[in-house]
Protein backbone atom coordinates (compact mmCIF):
# COMPACT_ATOMS: atom_id res chain seq x y z
CA UNK A 1 0.00 0.00 0.00
CA UNK A 2 1.48 3.92 -0.81
CA UNK A 3 2.58 4.93 2.37
CA UNK A 4 2.59 8.39 2.63
CA UNK A 5 5.42 10.59 5.56
CA UNK A 6 3.85 14.13 6.47
CA UNK A 7 6.38 16.47 8.57
CA UNK A 8 7.51 13.54 10.45
CA UNK A 9 9.26 15.05 13.48
CA UNK A 10 10.53 13.13 16.47
CA UNK A 11 12.25 14.76 20.12
CA UNK A 12 13.95 12.52 23.00
CA UNK A 13 13.47 15.16 25.56
CA UNK A 14 15.48 18.39 24.89
CA UNK A 15 17.31 16.57 21.70
CA UNK A 16 15.82 16.81 18.62
CA UNK A 17 16.35 13.20 16.57
CA UNK A 18 13.68 13.76 13.12
CA UNK A 19 13.01 17.14 11.45
CA UNK A 20 10.57 17.63 9.25
CA UNK A 21 10.59 14.45 7.22
CA UNK A 22 8.12 14.17 3.98
CA UNK A 23 8.03 11.06 1.65
CA UNK A 24 5.76 9.50 -0.65
CA UNK A 25 6.35 5.59 -1.15
CA UNK A 26 4.82 3.96 -3.67
CA UNK A 27 2.94 0.41 -3.32
CA UNK A 28 5.43 -1.93 -3.64
CA UNK A 29 8.46 0.29 -3.77
CA UNK A 30 11.62 -0.61 -1.97
CA UNK A 31 12.95 2.22 -0.09
CA UNK A 32 15.72 2.35 1.83
CA UNK A 33 16.60 4.69 4.58
CA UNK A 34 20.65 5.74 5.08
CA UNK A 35 22.24 8.07 7.35
CA UNK A 36 24.95 8.25 9.81
CA UNK A 37 24.74 6.86 12.90
CA UNK A 38 22.36 9.15 15.32
CA UNK A 39 20.29 9.87 12.36
CA UNK A 40 17.15 9.18 13.28
CA UNK A 41 16.46 6.12 10.53
CA UNK A 42 15.34 3.24 13.44
CA UNK A 43 13.41 6.23 15.61
CA UNK A 44 11.70 6.73 11.56
CA UNK A 45 11.31 3.35 11.03
CA UNK A 46 9.64 2.61 14.75
CA UNK A 47 7.30 5.89 13.98
CA UNK A 48 5.95 4.32 10.29
CA UNK A 49 5.13 0.71 12.20
CA UNK A 50 3.21 2.81 15.28
CA UNK A 51 5.84 1.62 17.97
CA UNK A 52 7.27 5.23 18.89
CA UNK A 53 4.60 8.56 18.98
CA UNK A 54 6.25 11.14 16.50
CA UNK A 55 6.45 14.49 18.62
CA UNK A 56 4.93 15.90 15.24
CA UNK A 57 3.82 14.73 12.04
CA UNK A 58 1.79 11.95 10.69
CA UNK A 59 1.84 8.89 8.65
CA UNK A 60 -0.52 7.13 6.91
CA UNK A 61 -1.31 4.59 4.26
CA UNK A 62 -3.78 4.88 1.43
CA UNK A 63 -5.61 2.53 -0.96
CA UNK A 64 -6.81 -0.84 -0.42
CA UNK A 65 -4.94 -3.54 2.10
CA UNK A 66 -3.16 -6.71 -0.25
CA UNK A 67 -5.58 -9.48 -0.17
CA UNK A 68 -5.35 -11.93 2.96
CA UNK A 69 -3.19 -9.56 4.62
CA UNK A 70 -3.68 -9.86 8.76
CA UNK A 71 -1.30 -6.60 9.73
CA UNK A 72 -0.51 -3.51 7.82
CA UNK A 73 3.23 -3.26 9.18
CA UNK A 74 5.49 -6.18 10.07
CA UNK A 75 9.02 -5.45 11.28
CA UNK A 76 12.11 -7.74 10.95
CA UNK A 77 14.51 -6.84 13.64
CA UNK A 78 17.93 -6.54 13.64
CA UNK A 79 18.60 -8.65 16.37
CA UNK A 80 16.03 -10.76 15.25
CA UNK A 81 13.55 -10.92 18.71
CA UNK A 82 12.73 -14.28 18.55
CA UNK A 83 11.27 -16.40 21.06
CA UNK A 84 14.06 -18.54 22.34
CA UNK A 85 11.43 -21.32 24.51
CA UNK A 86 9.20 -21.42 20.94
CA UNK A 87 10.72 -23.81 17.63
CA UNK A 88 11.23 -22.06 14.41
CA UNK A 89 7.36 -22.88 13.47
CA UNK A 90 5.94 -21.69 16.55
CA UNK A 91 7.91 -18.36 16.53
CA UNK A 92 6.43 -17.77 13.01
CA UNK A 93 2.91 -19.09 13.86
CA UNK A 94 3.13 -16.03 16.83
CA UNK A 95 2.65 -13.53 14.45
CA UNK A 96 -1.11 -15.55 13.67
CA UNK A 97 -2.31 -17.08 17.18
CA UNK A 98 -4.53 -14.14 17.50
CA UNK A 99 -6.25 -13.43 14.28
CA UNK A 100 -8.75 -16.58 14.52
CA UNK A 101 -7.56 -18.20 11.75
CA UNK A 102 -8.79 -22.03 11.80
CA UNK A 103 -5.74 -24.33 12.49
CA UNK A 104 -5.42 -25.80 8.82
CA UNK A 105 -5.24 -21.95 7.45
CA UNK A 106 -2.52 -20.79 9.75
CA UNK A 107 -0.60 -24.11 9.74
CA UNK A 108 -0.65 -23.81 5.73
CA UNK A 109 -0.10 -20.10 6.45
CA UNK A 110 3.17 -21.25 7.92
CA UNK A 111 4.27 -23.43 5.93
CA UNK A 112 3.89 -21.46 3.01
CA UNK A 113 5.90 -18.60 4.94
CA UNK A 114 8.56 -21.26 5.53
CA UNK A 115 9.08 -22.27 2.22
CA UNK A 116 9.41 -19.22 0.81
CA UNK A 117 12.79 -18.43 3.30
CA UNK A 118 13.96 -21.91 3.03
CA UNK A 119 13.00 -22.95 6.37
CA UNK A 120 10.90 -26.30 5.42
CA UNK A 121 12.91 -28.56 7.18
CA UNK A 122 13.96 -26.30 10.58
CA UNK A 123 10.57 -26.18 11.30
CA UNK A 124 10.96 -27.94 14.66
CA UNK A 125 14.66 -26.57 15.46
CA UNK A 126 14.96 -23.88 18.17
CA UNK A 127 16.42 -20.63 17.64
CA UNK A 128 20.02 -21.64 19.79
CA UNK A 129 20.38 -24.44 17.59
CA UNK A 130 20.24 -22.01 14.50
CA UNK A 131 23.27 -19.61 12.69
CA UNK A 132 22.80 -16.31 12.51
CA UNK A 133 21.78 -16.06 9.09
CA UNK A 134 19.13 -19.12 9.53
CA UNK A 135 17.35 -17.06 12.95
CA UNK A 136 16.79 -13.53 10.65
CA UNK A 137 15.20 -16.28 7.82
CA UNK A 138 12.88 -17.04 10.73
CA UNK A 139 12.29 -13.09 11.57
CA UNK A 140 11.86 -12.51 7.83
CA UNK A 141 9.42 -15.34 7.85
CA UNK A 142 7.40 -14.15 10.69
CA UNK A 143 7.01 -10.87 9.50
CA UNK A 144 5.71 -12.16 5.73
CA UNK A 145 3.29 -15.05 7.70
CA UNK A 146 0.80 -11.90 8.20
CA UNK A 147 0.85 -10.33 3.93
CA UNK A 148 1.90 -7.14 5.45
CA UNK A 149 1.41 -4.51 3.63
CA UNK A 150 4.25 -2.43 4.40
CA UNK A 151 7.58 -4.82 5.76
CA UNK A 152 9.98 -2.52 7.78
CA UNK A 153 13.74 -3.56 8.06
CA UNK A 154 15.72 -2.22 10.63
CA UNK A 155 19.30 -3.14 9.86
CA UNK A 156 17.95 -6.72 9.21
CA UNK A 157 22.00 -7.94 8.37
CA UNK A 158 23.77 -5.75 10.59
CA UNK A 159 24.26 -8.56 12.93
CA UNK A 160 25.60 -11.22 10.47
CA UNK A 161 28.79 -11.84 9.03
CA UNK A 162 29.77 -10.73 5.28
CA UNK A 163 29.18 -14.02 3.96
CA UNK A 164 25.90 -14.82 5.92
CA UNK A 165 24.83 -11.42 4.68
CA UNK A 166 25.65 -11.64 1.12
CA UNK A 167 23.64 -15.27 1.01
CA UNK A 168 20.61 -13.04 3.01
CA UNK A 169 20.91 -10.39 0.49
CA UNK A 170 20.17 -13.08 -2.17
CA UNK A 171 17.62 -14.40 -0.66
CA UNK A 172 15.61 -11.25 0.18
CA UNK A 173 15.98 -10.03 -3.61
CA UNK A 174 14.46 -13.57 -4.18
CA UNK A 175 11.98 -13.00 -1.72
CA UNK A 176 11.03 -9.35 -3.29
CA UNK A 177 10.18 -11.20 -6.65
CA UNK A 178 7.56 -13.24 -4.95
CA UNK A 179 5.88 -10.99 -2.60
CA UNK A 180 5.13 -7.43 -3.16
CA UNK A 181 4.70 -5.51 0.02
CA UNK A 182 6.19 -2.13 0.16
CA UNK A 183 9.32 -2.00 1.75
CA UNK A 184 11.06 0.47 4.04
CA UNK A 185 14.68 -1.10 4.47
CA UNK A 186 17.00 0.82 7.44
CA UNK A 187 21.13 0.19 6.80
CA UNK A 188 24.18 1.68 7.27
CA UNK A 189 25.51 -0.44 4.95
CA UNK A 190 25.84 1.63 0.87
CA UNK A 191 25.62 -1.98 -0.76
CA UNK A 192 22.48 -3.48 0.72
CA UNK A 193 21.30 0.03 -0.38
CA UNK A 194 21.72 -0.48 -3.84
CA UNK A 195 21.30 -3.99 -4.19
CA UNK A 196 17.74 -3.53 -2.84
CA UNK A 197 16.01 -0.52 -2.81
CA UNK A 198 14.30 1.20 -5.86
CA UNK A 199 15.11 4.54 -4.02
CA UNK A 200 17.50 5.37 -1.56
CA UNK A 201 16.71 8.39 1.24
CA UNK A 202 19.75 9.77 2.37
CA UNK A 203 19.46 11.74 6.08
CA UNK A 204 21.60 14.37 7.18
CA UNK A 205 22.92 14.24 10.84
CA UNK A 206 20.61 14.81 14.18
CA UNK A 207 17.89 16.23 13.66
CA UNK A 208 17.34 14.29 10.57
CA UNK A 209 16.17 15.42 7.51
CA UNK A 210 15.87 14.40 4.50
CA UNK A 211 19.45 15.35 2.56
CA UNK A 212 19.07 13.48 -0.71
CA UNK A 213 16.81 10.82 -2.35
CA UNK A 214 18.57 8.81 -5.19
CA UNK A 215 16.32 6.83 -7.22
CA UNK A 216 17.74 3.61 -8.94
CA UNK A 217 16.38 2.88 -12.12
CA UNK A 218 17.42 -0.51 -12.95
CA UNK A 219 15.17 -3.02 -11.89
CA UNK A 220 16.63 -5.08 -8.20
CA UNK A 221 16.27 -8.20 -10.06
CA UNK A 222 18.53 -6.90 -13.04
CA UNK A 223 21.18 -5.58 -10.59
CA UNK A 224 23.40 -8.33 -10.33
CA UNK A 225 23.82 -8.46 -14.16
CA UNK A 226 27.73 -7.56 -15.14
CA UNK A 227 26.58 -4.77 -16.79
CA UNK A 228 25.24 -2.59 -14.11
CA UNK A 229 28.13 -2.94 -11.88
CA UNK A 230 29.83 0.04 -12.76
CA UNK A 231 26.66 1.67 -12.20
CA UNK A 232 26.15 0.31 -8.52
CA UNK A 233 29.42 0.74 -7.50
CA UNK A 234 29.53 4.72 -8.64
CA UNK A 235 26.18 5.10 -6.73
CA UNK A 236 27.84 3.63 -3.77
CA UNK A 237 30.36 6.80 -4.41
CA UNK A 238 27.93 9.06 -4.50
CA UNK A 239 25.84 8.12 -1.46
CA UNK A 240 29.19 7.81 0.56
CA UNK A 241 29.93 11.12 -0.87
CA UNK A 242 27.14 12.26 0.47
CA UNK A 243 27.44 10.93 4.12
CA UNK A 244 31.26 10.31 4.75
CA UNK A 245 31.82 14.29 6.39
CA UNK A 246 28.66 13.52 9.03
CA UNK A 247 29.60 9.89 9.71
CA UNK A 248 32.95 11.19 10.30
CA UNK A 249 31.50 13.90 12.76
CA UNK A 250 28.95 11.87 14.28
CA UNK A 251 32.03 9.32 15.04
CA UNK A 252 33.98 11.89 16.52
CA UNK A 253 31.10 12.73 19.45
CA UNK A 254 30.84 11.97 22.83
CA UNK A 255 27.49 10.84 23.67
CA UNK A 256 25.95 13.14 25.68
CA UNK A 257 23.82 11.48 28.59
CA UNK B 1 65.20 -13.46 6.49
CA UNK B 2 68.04 -14.66 8.06
CA UNK B 3 70.51 -17.73 7.99
CA UNK B 4 68.16 -21.21 7.97
CA UNK B 5 67.49 -22.98 11.15
CA UNK B 6 70.82 -22.03 13.31
CA UNK B 7 68.74 -18.82 14.46
CA UNK B 8 65.23 -20.06 14.87
CA UNK B 9 63.94 -20.26 18.25
CA UNK B 10 60.82 -22.10 19.09
CA UNK B 11 58.23 -19.89 20.29
CA UNK B 12 57.18 -20.70 23.59
CA UNK B 13 53.57 -21.86 24.84
CA UNK B 14 52.29 -19.84 26.74
CA UNK B 15 48.16 -20.66 27.24
CA UNK B 16 46.65 -23.24 28.61
CA UNK B 17 45.51 -23.95 32.30
CA UNK B 18 42.17 -21.12 33.70
CA UNK B 19 39.75 -23.66 32.40
CA UNK B 20 37.97 -25.29 34.63
CA UNK B 21 37.82 -29.23 33.41
CA UNK B 22 35.68 -32.09 35.37
CA UNK B 23 37.63 -33.73 37.93
CA UNK B 24 34.41 -36.58 38.72
CA UNK B 25 36.08 -38.69 41.71
CA UNK B 26 37.64 -35.68 43.52
CA UNK B 27 34.38 -34.78 45.56
CA UNK B 28 34.29 -38.32 46.60
CA UNK B 29 37.54 -38.59 47.32
CA UNK B 30 37.83 -35.43 49.39
CA UNK B 31 34.31 -36.29 51.36
CA UNK B 32 35.53 -39.90 51.92
CA UNK B 33 38.82 -38.46 53.44
CA UNK B 34 37.06 -35.83 55.51
CA UNK B 35 34.70 -38.23 57.11
CA UNK B 36 37.81 -40.68 57.39
CA UNK B 37 39.84 -38.49 59.29
CA UNK B 38 37.36 -37.34 61.29
CA UNK B 39 36.38 -40.97 62.35
CA UNK B 40 39.81 -41.98 63.11
CA UNK B 41 40.38 -38.64 65.44
CA UNK B 42 37.24 -39.92 67.28
CA UNK B 43 38.26 -43.04 67.67
CA UNK B 44 41.50 -42.48 68.81
CA UNK B 45 40.05 -40.18 71.43
CA UNK B 46 41.20 -36.82 70.17
CA UNK B 47 37.40 -35.70 70.05
CA UNK B 48 35.52 -35.83 73.25
CA UNK B 49 32.42 -37.97 71.81
CA UNK B 50 30.40 -36.01 74.19
CA UNK B 51 31.03 -32.72 72.11
CA UNK B 52 31.62 -33.31 69.06
CA UNK B 53 30.58 -38.15 68.37
CA UNK B 54 31.57 -39.93 65.53
CA UNK B 55 30.31 -39.94 62.05
CA UNK B 56 29.85 -43.81 62.79
CA UNK B 57 27.63 -42.45 66.14
CA UNK B 58 25.75 -40.01 64.22
CA UNK B 59 24.54 -42.99 61.58
CA UNK B 60 23.79 -44.85 64.26
CA UNK B 61 21.47 -42.45 65.96
CA UNK B 62 20.23 -41.84 62.48
CA UNK B 63 19.15 -44.93 62.16
CA UNK B 64 17.78 -45.81 65.47
CA UNK B 65 15.61 -42.55 64.80
CA UNK B 66 14.70 -44.25 61.62
CA UNK B 67 13.58 -47.73 63.40
CA UNK B 68 11.37 -46.19 66.25
CA UNK B 69 9.44 -43.97 63.92
CA UNK B 70 10.72 -40.55 65.47
CA UNK B 71 12.45 -39.51 62.36
CA UNK B 72 9.49 -39.53 60.06
CA UNK B 73 7.36 -37.89 62.92
CA UNK B 74 9.59 -35.03 63.27
CA UNK B 75 10.23 -34.40 59.47
CA UNK B 76 6.51 -35.13 58.78
CA UNK B 77 5.81 -32.30 61.31
CA UNK B 78 8.29 -29.87 59.56
CA UNK B 79 6.87 -30.37 56.12
CA UNK B 80 3.29 -29.82 57.30
CA UNK B 81 4.91 -26.76 58.08
CA UNK B 82 6.69 -25.93 55.36
CA UNK B 83 4.93 -26.90 52.55
CA UNK B 84 1.84 -24.89 53.28
CA UNK B 85 3.90 -21.36 54.19
CA UNK B 86 5.98 -21.82 51.10
CA UNK B 87 2.79 -22.63 48.44
CA UNK B 88 0.81 -19.52 50.16
CA UNK B 89 4.05 -17.00 50.25
CA UNK B 90 4.69 -18.27 47.03
CA UNK B 91 1.87 -17.97 45.58
CA UNK B 92 1.05 -14.51 47.25
CA UNK B 93 4.40 -13.44 46.26
CA UNK B 94 4.25 -14.17 42.68
CA UNK B 95 0.38 -12.37 42.42
CA UNK B 96 2.21 -9.05 43.42
CA UNK B 97 5.62 -9.22 42.25
CA UNK B 98 4.06 -9.82 38.95
CA UNK B 99 1.75 -7.36 39.13
CA UNK B 100 4.52 -5.06 40.35
CA UNK B 101 6.38 -6.53 36.95
CA UNK B 102 3.26 -5.39 34.16
CA UNK B 103 1.82 -2.67 36.25
CA UNK B 104 3.66 1.02 36.69
CA UNK B 105 1.30 2.05 39.59
CA UNK B 106 1.16 -1.22 41.30
CA UNK B 107 5.48 -1.25 41.31
CA UNK B 108 5.06 2.33 42.19
CA UNK B 109 2.68 1.56 45.35
CA UNK B 110 4.48 -1.74 45.78
CA UNK B 111 7.93 -1.36 45.54
CA UNK B 112 8.70 1.04 48.79
CA UNK B 113 6.61 -1.31 51.17
CA UNK B 114 7.83 -4.17 49.47
CA UNK B 115 11.64 -2.35 50.07
CA UNK B 116 10.99 -1.83 53.97
CA UNK B 117 9.43 -5.00 54.73
CA UNK B 118 12.51 -7.01 53.03
CA UNK B 119 14.94 -6.49 55.13
CA UNK B 120 13.19 -7.63 58.51
CA UNK B 121 14.22 -10.93 60.03
CA UNK B 122 10.77 -12.53 59.80
CA UNK B 123 10.98 -15.25 62.49
CA UNK B 124 10.98 -11.39 64.65
CA UNK B 125 7.69 -11.56 63.80
CA UNK B 126 6.70 -14.90 65.32
CA UNK B 127 6.28 -13.80 69.01
CA UNK B 128 3.41 -11.15 67.13
CA UNK B 129 2.08 -13.89 64.84
CA UNK B 130 1.52 -15.94 68.10
CA UNK B 131 -0.42 -13.18 69.30
CA UNK B 132 -2.79 -12.88 66.77
CA UNK B 133 -2.91 -16.71 65.36
CA UNK B 134 -2.20 -18.73 68.40
CA UNK B 135 0.75 -21.03 69.54
CA UNK B 136 -0.38 -23.68 67.11
CA UNK B 137 0.66 -24.17 63.50
CA UNK B 138 -0.73 -21.34 61.39
CA UNK B 139 1.76 -18.95 63.46
CA UNK B 140 4.23 -21.21 62.02
CA UNK B 141 3.07 -21.32 58.74
CA UNK B 142 2.39 -17.79 58.65
CA UNK B 143 6.05 -16.92 59.08
CA UNK B 144 7.11 -19.18 56.73
CA UNK B 145 4.66 -17.43 54.08
CA UNK B 146 5.46 -14.14 54.96
CA UNK B 147 9.29 -15.03 54.63
CA UNK B 148 8.53 -16.55 51.72
CA UNK B 149 6.84 -13.49 50.04
CA UNK B 150 9.38 -10.84 50.21
CA UNK B 151 12.07 -12.96 48.48
CA UNK B 152 9.27 -14.21 45.85
CA UNK B 153 7.98 -10.32 45.09
CA UNK B 154 11.31 -9.24 44.33
CA UNK B 155 12.40 -11.72 42.00
CA UNK B 156 9.19 -11.95 40.42
CA UNK B 157 9.56 -8.80 39.38
CA UNK B 158 13.02 -8.14 38.57
CA UNK B 159 12.38 -11.39 36.58
CA UNK B 160 9.71 -9.39 34.02
CA UNK B 161 12.37 -6.50 34.19
CA UNK B 162 15.01 -8.31 32.54
CA UNK B 163 12.31 -10.01 29.86
CA UNK B 164 14.49 -8.30 26.35
CA UNK B 165 11.70 -5.19 25.76
CA UNK B 166 12.66 -5.60 22.07
CA UNK B 167 10.31 -9.10 22.59
CA UNK B 168 7.70 -7.31 23.83
CA UNK B 169 7.73 -4.64 21.25
CA UNK B 170 7.67 -7.60 18.62
CA UNK B 171 4.43 -8.61 19.91
CA UNK B 172 3.05 -5.23 19.44
CA UNK B 173 4.34 -4.96 16.31
CA UNK B 174 2.75 -8.16 15.31
CA UNK B 175 -0.43 -6.95 16.95
CA UNK B 176 -0.93 -9.05 20.27
CA UNK B 177 -3.05 -8.04 22.45
CA UNK B 178 -1.91 -7.11 25.96
CA UNK B 179 -2.84 -10.68 27.61
CA UNK B 180 -1.17 -12.07 25.11
CA UNK B 181 2.08 -10.03 25.06
CA UNK B 182 1.94 -11.34 29.13
CA UNK B 183 0.94 -15.45 28.79
CA UNK B 184 3.06 -15.25 25.65
CA UNK B 185 5.87 -13.47 25.64
CA UNK B 186 6.64 -11.71 29.95
CA UNK B 187 5.69 -14.94 31.95
CA UNK B 188 7.94 -17.26 29.64
CA UNK B 189 10.81 -15.05 29.56
CA UNK B 190 10.29 -14.51 33.44
CA UNK B 191 10.26 -17.94 34.29
CA UNK B 192 13.94 -18.46 34.58
CA UNK B 193 14.18 -15.73 36.99
CA UNK B 194 11.03 -16.96 38.81
CA UNK B 195 12.26 -20.66 39.58
CA UNK B 196 15.69 -19.45 40.89
CA UNK B 197 13.85 -17.06 43.35
CA UNK B 198 12.26 -20.22 44.79
CA UNK B 199 15.70 -21.64 45.38
CA UNK B 200 16.26 -18.62 47.37
CA UNK B 201 12.44 -18.51 48.95
CA UNK B 202 12.76 -22.79 49.67
CA UNK B 203 16.43 -21.95 51.59
CA UNK B 204 14.88 -19.37 53.39
CA UNK B 205 11.46 -21.52 54.22
CA UNK B 206 13.50 -24.17 55.56
CA UNK B 207 15.62 -21.47 57.92
CA UNK B 208 12.31 -20.32 59.25
CA UNK B 209 10.45 -23.73 59.94
CA UNK B 210 13.72 -24.42 62.52
CA UNK B 211 13.95 -21.21 63.76
CA UNK B 212 10.14 -21.35 64.65
CA UNK B 213 10.43 -24.79 66.19
CA UNK B 214 12.94 -23.82 68.26
CA UNK B 215 10.83 -21.23 69.53
CA UNK B 216 7.17 -23.10 70.02
CA UNK B 217 6.66 -26.48 69.00
CA UNK B 218 6.71 -30.46 70.39
CA UNK B 219 7.46 -31.73 66.95
CA UNK B 220 9.40 -31.41 63.97
CA UNK B 221 13.14 -31.65 63.03
CA UNK B 222 13.71 -27.64 64.76
CA UNK B 223 12.35 -28.86 68.59
CA UNK B 224 14.09 -32.05 67.54
CA UNK B 225 17.80 -30.77 67.53
CA UNK B 226 16.86 -28.20 70.05
CA UNK B 227 15.64 -30.78 72.83
CA UNK B 228 18.70 -33.18 71.69
CA UNK B 229 20.95 -30.14 73.01
CA UNK B 230 19.21 -29.52 76.02
CA UNK B 231 19.68 -33.08 77.01
CA UNK B 232 23.60 -33.14 75.45
CA UNK B 233 23.04 -36.05 73.15
CA UNK B 234 24.69 -34.88 70.79
CA UNK B 235 24.91 -37.53 68.04
CA UNK B 236 20.90 -37.14 67.73
CA UNK B 237 21.43 -33.19 67.76
CA UNK B 238 23.64 -34.08 64.90
CA UNK B 239 21.74 -36.54 63.13
CA UNK B 240 18.69 -34.26 63.39
CA UNK B 241 21.26 -31.94 61.52
CA UNK B 242 21.97 -34.20 59.04
CA UNK B 243 18.55 -34.95 58.32
CA UNK B 244 18.02 -30.90 57.60
CA UNK B 245 20.76 -30.67 54.94
CA UNK B 246 19.53 -34.12 52.96
CA UNK B 247 16.33 -31.98 53.55
CA UNK B 248 18.10 -29.00 51.73
CA UNK B 249 19.22 -30.97 49.07
CA UNK B 250 16.54 -33.04 48.24
CA UNK B 251 14.58 -29.68 47.74
CA UNK B 252 17.46 -28.37 45.24
CA UNK B 253 17.44 -31.36 43.83
CA UNK B 254 13.72 -31.17 42.76
CA UNK B 255 13.97 -27.24 41.93
CA UNK B 256 16.62 -28.27 39.43
CA UNK B 257 14.68 -31.17 38.26
CA UNK B 258 12.18 -28.72 37.40
CA UNK B 259 13.94 -26.27 36.31
CA UNK B 260 15.43 -28.91 33.47
CA UNK B 261 11.83 -29.47 32.67
CA UNK B 262 10.49 -26.09 32.08
CA UNK B 263 13.49 -24.77 31.12
CA UNK B 264 14.29 -26.92 28.45
CA UNK B 265 14.80 -24.38 26.11
CA UNK B 266 18.00 -23.26 27.37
Amino acid sequence: MPLHLEKVSHNYGPVAALDGIDLDIADGETVALIGPSGCGKSTLLGIIGGLLQPSAGRVSLSGPPPAESLNPFTYVFQDFALLPWRNVADNVGLALEHRGLDHGQSRERVAAALALTGLAEFAGAYPKQLSGGMRQRVGIARALVVRPAVLLLDEPLSALDAQTRELLIEDLLAIWARESSTRVYVTHNLEEAVRLADRVVVLSRRPGRIRDILAIDVPVAERARPQHTTMLVDMQRRLWALIRDEAATAEREIADV
Amino acid sequence: MSEPNTDRRPVPFRGGGFAPAPRPAVPWIVFAALIGLWQAASSSGLLPALLMPSPAAIVRALYGLWLDGTLAEHVAASLRRIVPGWIIGTAAGLGIGLAMGIFSSARAAGLPIVSALFPIPKIALLPVLILWLGIGEPSKVATIALGVFFPTVISAYTACDSVPRNLIRMGQSFGLPARDIVAKILLPGAMPGILAGFRISASVALLLVVAAEMIGAQHGIGAFVLTAGNLMQTDQLLAGVVVLSILGLLISWGLGMLERKILRWR
